[in-house]
C-alpha cells in the first residue's frame, strides 16, 4: 500500500514557544524525547505532530517561554462519531495494524472509588488521635492458618506449634506495582526499590528479570515468572521475598506481551537471558498452565525451588468470572492473589483490548472477598488490588472493600514526572521512565526519585492513618473488610450489592 | 407485640452503657440484692431502655442441664418452639420464670425456662456428629433466627440471664433476685440510641456458660462480624456484645486458645510492644494478630465476661471507656464507677483501674488473682 503524503489525522498538541521570552539555549531540544524541536538558525522550531504532551520541555524551560496546548483546529463535532474514533479509522486506514499504546484505558468509564464514601466517629464511639496514639498500618501479605496451635513450655507458658507460613511484612499496606525491566528504565526500577527498601514495603520486578543492581534489594523485591519465563532461573526466584506468577494484567486480560529487538541492549539481554536485539515476546498463555490444575503444578514447583520459604502471589486480570477464577486460584495454593483492575496502567497494549476487556477493580476485588468468605478461605490468601490506585482514599477504600494491600503502578510513575501521555511504547519516554535510550535514562536520578517516591507512600500512609482515627480504629485489620464502613452514593442497587455496601443514608 | 428481635436498625445497635460485676472466687453465695445496689448507683449511665444480669450457680439442682431461658411475645410461638424442643431435647423441667409485677416493668413477654439436654438419638444425628454444646449453639441459633416471637437468652448450665426493658434495678425486682443467690453476678445498665424497647437487646447477652454484659461501640464491628460469618455464625441481633460473645466461643471454645491468649486477641498489644519482647511471646503475639487480626476488637469497649470458671474483665487496647477493679477478700469487684463498688464494699483491700488491654482475671478455686494481661503471659 503507499502511503499518501498528506495525512487527516492533525496535530492533537501544539508546542508553542514565545520567542520574545526565549533565550535560545535550546533545553527544550535537549529534553524533548520526540524530536519536536529543533534550531531553525535564530529560532527554536517546533514539529507539532510529533508532540505527546508529556510536558518536559515547559517543566524544564528556564523562561517560561512554552505552552502546550490542544490544537483547536476542530474536526467537526458529533457525539457519535467522536474524533478519537475518526483518528483510529484514519489511522489503521493508513497502516493496517493494530493501534497500540501505554498507560490504562483513556475510557471515561464509571469509577467506583468516586462513588464510595467513609464513615466517622461522632458521640456514641469517639475518634482516636493519630499525632497522639499509635496508629498502625503493618500487613503482613500470605496464607494465614485458620487457628493457631499452642504448646505450653516448661514454665506453662504458651509457645507457638504452628508453624507459619511465610509472610511479608509491609510497613504500610502499599507495594510497587510490577513493571518489567524492559518496559521502564533501571533508574526508575532502581528508584522504586531504593524506597520500597526506605519505607519496609516491596516493588516488583515485572516479567522483564532481576538487574544485578537490584540484586542487595532482595528483601523488598517480588521477582516475577511470565509467561515468557524471562530471566527465571534458580537464583532468581530465590533472590526475592516472594514469588509472582503473572498470569494477566489489568490492562491487557488475556493476551500476552511484546518487547520489540531494538529496546534490547546489552543490559537487558543480559537480565532477561535473550540474546541482543531480539523481540522478547510473552506468549498470551503459559504455555505450561492451560488449566488451574498445571497452576497448582506451577506453584508447587516454584515453592521446590525455593524451599517453601517464599510466598507465592497469582497477578491475574478481573475479569467478568473473577470470584471463581480467584477461588481456583487459592486453592490451587497461592498465598498471595494480586488483581488488577481493566484501568490499570501498561507499557503497551492494544487499545481495543485496553478500552474493552476486563472489569472495574472495586467490584472484583469485592465479590472475590465475598467469594472467599463464603467458601471458608479468606485466610488462605492475601488479596492485592491494583488498576488505577490514584489516591490515598482509593488505597483505603479498597482495603476497606476487603483487600489486604494496594499496589501502585501508575501513581509511582507520576511521581518521576510521568504525565500520562500514553506513549510509553514508543521508548521515546523524556522522562527517563518508559526508555532505555541512555541519553533519557540518565536524567532519571533513582536517589531524587526515590526519596520522592518515599514521601508520596510516607503522605498516604498518614492520609490512612488520619481516616482510621476517624474512624476511630487504630489498626489496619480493623479497617479491612470493613464494609459497613463503607457508602455508596449515585449508585444502583445492583452495583450496591455486587460492592457489598449500603447507600448513603442508611 | 413486644420487640425481641432487631427489627429496628438495618445493620446494628448502637448503646452506651453502665456496668458491674461480682466474684467471690471460693463460691460462696450470695443474693443480687448487692449487685443490685452497686449498679443501681450507676442509675445515669443507662436511660431506662435495658437491664439485666447474669448468676452463675443458681441452679445447683439442675446443674448438668442446660437451662434454656426463652422469651415470647405470643403463645403460638411457644408452642412451636416447644416442639422443637421436644423432638430434640429431654426437658427435664419446665416452668415461668418467677417474676414479680412491678409498676416499673408493665409491659413484659411471656418469659419461660427449661432445663433440658439434648437427645442421644436426634434427629441430627443422621447426618453429622455434633457435641452437645454444639447442638445447643445450633439450636439457640435457629430458634432465635427463624422462630419468630421467641428468642433464648439464656443456655449455659447452672447459670442463667435475667433482662429486660427497664432500669436495672427495677428488672432485678422483677425477677426477684434477692431470692437468688450465686456466686458470681454480672450486671449492666443499658443506654441505647436507636432501638427503644428491645427485650432481647439487653445485656447480657449469653451462649451456653458464656455471658457478656459490656460498655462501648466496637469500630470494628462490620470486619468484626464478617470474619464470624466465615465460621458460620449467625449473627442475628445486629449487637456488639453478641459479636464480643461469638469471638470469645470461637477463640476459646472452638479453635483451642487459653482464655489468656484469647484475651490478647480481643485487644492486641502494639507491634511497637510486641517488638520489643523476647523471640518465643513476640513469634507467637506476631502470629496471634497474623491469624486473628480481623477478631481484633477496635474501638471503646469495657467488657465483664464471664463463664463457668471465672470472670474476666478487660477494656480496648487504649482505654477508651471506664472500668474500676477492687478485691476484698475473697471477693473481687469490677464496675464502670469506682462509686458503684463502694457502695456494697466501702473499704476494698484494693481499688485500682486496669491499664488498657490488660484483663483482670478471676478464676474460682484458684484464690491468686492475676492482675494485668502481659505479665501473666
Amino acid at each position: 500500500m503507499t502511503k499518501s503524503s498528506f495525512s487527516n489525522i492533525q496535530s492533537e498538541y501544539l508546542a508553542l514557544v514565545d520567542h520574545n521570552k526565549c533565550v535560545r539555549c535550546k533545553r527544550c531540544i535537549q529534553n524533548c524525547g520526540w524530536g519536536v524541536y529543533s534550531f531553525g538558525g535564530d529560532r527554536i522550531i517546533s514539529d507539532h505532530n510529533k508532540c505527546v504532551a508529556c510536558g518536559r520541555c515547559y517543566t524544564y524551560c528556564p523562561e517560561g517561554a512554552i505552552s502546550i496546548v490542544k490544537n483547536p483546529t476542530v474536526v467537526r463535532e458529533n457525539a457519535n462519531w467522536k474524533d478519537g474514533l475518526m483518528k483510529d479509522i484514519w489511522r489503521q486506514s493508513e497502516t493496517g495494524g493494530i493501534l497500540i499504546s501505554g498507560m490504562g484505558t483513556t475510557f471515561k468509564y464509571k469509577k467506583y472509588f468516586d462513588h464510595v464514601l467513609l464513615d466517622a466517629c461522632q458521640v456514641t464511639n469517639p475518634s482516636i488521635d493519630p499525632l497522639r496514639e499509635p496508629m498502625e498500618l503493618r500487613t503482613y501479605l500470605g496464607k494465614k492458618p485458620s487457628k493457631l496451635d499452642i504448646e505450653f513450655d516448661k514454665n506453662d507458658e504458651p509457645i507457638l506449634k504452628t508453624k507459619m507460613p511465610p509472610q511479608i511484612e509491609l510497613q504500610t499496606p502499599f507495594v510497587f506495582g510490577a513493571m518489567s525491566y524492559g518496559s521502564i528504565s533501571l533508574n526508575a526500577q532502581k528508584a522504586m526499590a531504593l524506597a520500597a527498601r526506605a519505607l519496609g514495603i516491596i516493588m516488583n520486578t515485572g516479567e522483564g528479570g532481576l538487574h544485578d543492581d537490584l540484586v542487595p534489594f532482595g528483601k523488598n523485591i517480588i521477582v516475577q515468572v511470565a509467561s515468557g519465563r524471562f530471566g527465571v532461573h534458580r537464583d532468581y526466584l530465590n533472590s526475592g521475598i516472594a514469588v509472582e506468577i503473572k498470569i494477566g494484567q489489568g490492562a491487557k486480560p488475556g493476551i500476552g506481551g511484546h518487547l520489540p529487538g531494538e529496546k534490547i541492549g546489552v543490559d537487558i539481554s543480559k537480565t532477561r537471558m535473550i540474546p541482543v536485539g531480539t523481540d522478547a515476546i510473552s506468549p498470551a498463555p503459559h504455555h505450561d498452565i492451560y488449566s488451574i490444575e498445571d497452576l497448582r503444578q506451577l506453584i508447587f514447583a516454584i515453592k521446590e525451588a525455593t524451599d517453601y520459604e517464599k510466598p507465592i502471589s497469582v497477578k491475574v486480570a478481573a475479569v467478568h468470572n473473577i470470584a471463581a477464577i480467584v477461588s481456583g486460584i487459592v486453592r490451587a495454593g497461592a498465598d498471595i492473589v494480586y488483581i488488577d483492575g481493566y484501568s490499570g496502567g501498561t507499557g503497551a497494549a492494544p487499545n481495543i483490548i485496553k478500552n474493552h476487556v476486563g472489569i472495574p477493580i472495586e467490584l472484583a476485588l469485592a465479590q472475590v472477598d465475598e467469594r472467599l468468605r463464603n467458601e471458608g478461605i479468606r485466610n488462605e490468601a492475601s488479596i492485592i488490588a491494583a488498576g488505577s490506585i490514584r489516591s490515598s482514599a482509593d488505597a483505603i477504600k479498597a482495603i476497606a472493600l476487603g483487600a489486604d494491600a494496594v499496589a501502585i503502578g501508575t501513581a509511582a510513575l507520576v511521581v518521576m514526572g510521568c504525565h500520562v501521555c500514553g506513549k510509553c511504547n514508543t521508548g521515546n519516554c523524556s522522562w527517563g521512565i518508559t526508555t532505555q535510550r541512555p541519553e533519557l535514562v540518565r536524567r532519571l536520578d533513582p536517589e531524587v526519585y526515590g526519596e520522592k517516591l518515599y514521601n508520596l507512600i510516607s503522605a498516604w500512609s498518614h492520609e490512612i492513618q488520619e481516616v482510621l482515627g476517624a474512624m476511630g480504629v487504630n489498626s489496619i485489620e480493623s479497617l479491612r473488610g470493613s464494609r459497613e464502613r463503607l457508602r455508596g452514593v449515585e449508585l444502583t442497587d445492583t452495583e450496591l450489592k455486587v460492592l457489598g455496601i449500603k447507600h448513603a443514608g442508611f | 407485640m413486644l420487640k425481641l428481635k432487631n427489627e429496628f436498625s438495618l445493620e446494628r445497635d448502637i448503646s452506651g452503657c453502665g456496668l458491674c460485676g461480682i466474684i467471690n472466687s471460693k463460691k460462696i453465695k450470695t443474693n443480687g440484692s448487692d449487685i443490685k445496689k452497686a449498679i443501681s448507683i450507676e442509675h445515669d449511665r443507662g436511660n431506662g431502655l435495658g437491664g439485666g444480669f447474669a448468676v452463675y450457680g443458681n441452679y445447683p439442682d439442675y446443674a448438668e442441664l442446660y437451662a434454656f431461658h426463652i422469651m415470647y411475645d405470643n403463645l403460638s410461638a411457644k408452642k412451636d418452639v416447644e416442639e422443637y424442643l421436644k423432638n430434640n431435647f429431654i426437658i427435664e423441667k419446665e416452668e415461668p420464670i418467677p417474676t414479680f409485677k412491678t409498676s416499673k416493668i408493665y409491659d413484659h413477654p411471656y418469659l419461660h425456662r427449661y432445663f433440658i439436654k439434648p437427645k442421644s438419638d436426634r434427629q441430627d444425628k443422621l447426618f453429622h456428629e455434633l457435641g452437645d454444646d454444639d447442638f445447643v449453639v445450633n439450636s439457640v441459633m435457629l430458634i432465635n433466627q427463624n422462630y419468630n416471637g421467641a428468642y433464648v437468652f439464656s443456655s449455659g448450665k447452672n447459670m442463667g440471664a435475667f433482662k429486660g426493658v427497664g432500669y436495672p434495678e427495677d428488672i432485678a425486682d422483677f425477677y426477684k433476685l434477692e431470692e437468688i443467690e450465686g456466686y458470681m453476678w454480672t450486671a449492666h445498665n443499658r443506654f441505647p440510641t436507636n432501638t427503644p424497647g428491645w427485650w432481647g437487646g439487653a445485656h447480657p447477652f449469653t451462649l451456653l456458660d458464656w455471658s457478656v454484659v459490656h460498655n462501648g461501640e466496637i469500630s470494628s464491628y462490620g470486619i468484626n462480624k464478617r470474619y464470624l460469618e466465615m465460621y458460620k455464625y449467625n449473627l442475628s441481633l445486629k449487637t456488639d456484645t453478641e459479636v464480643i460473645t461469638y469471638i470469645l466461643d470461637l477463640l476459646i471454645r472452638k479453635h483451642g486458645l487459653p482464655i489468656r491468649l484469647a484475651v490478647t486477641v480481643l485487644a492486641s498489644p502494639f507491634y511497637h510492644n510486641i517488638d520489643k519482647m523476647d523471640k518465643n511471646k513476640k513469634e507467637l503475639l506476631i502470629a496471634l494478630r497474623q491469624i486473628y487480626g480481623s477478631a481484633l476488637l477496635n474501638g471503646p469497649f469495657a467488657i465483664v465476661f464471664s463463664y463457668s470458671n471465672g470472670m474476666i474483665a478487660m477494656n480496648d487496647r487504649i482505654k477508651l471507656r471506664p472500668l474500676i477493679a477492687a478485691t476484698m477478700g475473697h471477693f473481687t469487684y469490677v464496675a464502670s464507677e469506682e462509686a458503684a463498688i463502694r457502695a456494697v464494699c466501702p473499704s476494698p483491700d484494693s481499688v485500682w483501674s486496669p491499664k488498657a488491654g490488660e484483663p483482670v482475671m478471676v478464676e474460682f478455686e484458684e484464690p491468686m488473682l492475676q492482675k494485668g494481661g502481659l505479665v501473666s503471659l
